[in-house]
């Protein structure tokens, strides 16, 4: 089994991901710097959470223009599992690979919590292993996670089980229309979410909620 | 070749809720500042290019626009050549 993660200049993430990856698969990631050209073979990919480029322009636009962006495309045109965390999430939109933006917070103030999540589709690669509109706890930290789409891509996103999290009832930490905490793209292969499941996966955390995520998108393509 | 200078303003679409807008209005209004009725925010960029002609230099700015220097699914952009 091959994960990957790849790291931008100021991505922070990367170590608790790789960590909740090793522990959960057995196996370390393989990681693949911002400026390299090619994403070796891998079962699943993963854009990790942080601040790349200090949120410099816009949250992860810079990074979403690095040069192994195209090889990130390309991955996920083969239909190469894909995850992108928070950071992650904003560097997806940003390229194109999943629709909508991630604006300021609503509150305009940095989150730094716990939610809950619903799970609105169950039946993905992500979150096979979760019940339908089972409710789970997951931490938040961002500066940048109000979802944003048009009616016609929210009609899209709702109408074809794309939004894979919701923020339960009365959580929403950001002012996301719809609730919205995660979606995947048309394909179901590139998933973005606010909230970073990596951190709630052993009793360390406290709980492990965030683990079947990982043991979803892992077990598929074991 | 000739030196353009231009100005790009980048600014949030309308119906996309801009709560930095918000919370400076809400400053306006708490310095007893009478009459705003809304502020949006938005980034201006300087830019200085080379570029043979003035349509030229304008193509080559609408391209940054959509490439990098706005999101075009929450911003609209404007480009003006200054000097």
């Amino acid at each position: 089994m091959k994960t990957t993660v790849i790291i931008f200049p100021g991505s922070n993430r990367d170590r608790d991901m790789i960590a909740a990856i090793t522990k959960i698969s057995g196996h370390t990631p393989q990681t693949v710097w911002h400026t390299e050209l090619e994403i070796p073979a891998s079962d699943l990919v993963i854009i990790p959470g942080g601040f790349s480029y200090g949120d410099y322009l816009r949250a992860g636009a810079i990074a979403a223009r690095s040069p192994i962006m195209d090889a990130l495309s390309k991955t996920a045109n083969r239909g190469v599992p894909i995850i992108g965390v928070c950071n992650g999430f904003q560097i997806l939109t940003e390229a194109g690979l999943l629709p909508g933006a991630l604006m300021r917070n609503a509150g305009l103030t940095f989150v730094c919590r716990e939610v809950k999540l619903e799970i609105t589709n169950a039946e993905t690669q992500f979150s096979s292993r979760y019940g339908q509109g089972e409710i789970i706890r997951c931490p938040v930290a961002h500066h940048d996670g109000n979802y944003y789409a048009d009616e016609a891509v929210l009609k899209k996103l709702e109408n074809n089980g794309r939004v894979v999290f919701r923020y339960a009832e009365g959580t929403n930490p950001n002012g996301s229309v719809n609730d919205i905490a995660g979606i995947i793209n048309e394909r179901g292969n590139v998933l973005g979410m606010m909230p970073h499941p990596e951190n709630l996966i052993e009793d360390a955390h406290t709980g492990d909620d965030g683990r079947r995520l990982f043991e979803s998108a892992l077990g598929l393509v074991a | 070749m000739a030196l353009f200078n231009a100005r790009v303003t980048v600014t949030l679409k309308n119906g996309v809720l801009d709560p930095q807008g918000k919370a400076i209005e809400g400053s306006l209004s708490a310095l007893g500042i009478a009459g705003v009725e809304q502020v949006r925010q938005g980034k201006v960029f300087e830019i200085s290019l080379n570029a043979d002609t003035k349509k030229a230099a304008i193509e080559s700015l609408n391209f940054m626009c959509e490439k990098l220097l706005s999101n075009t699914v929450i911003e609209d952009y404007c480009v003006e050549i200054v000097a």
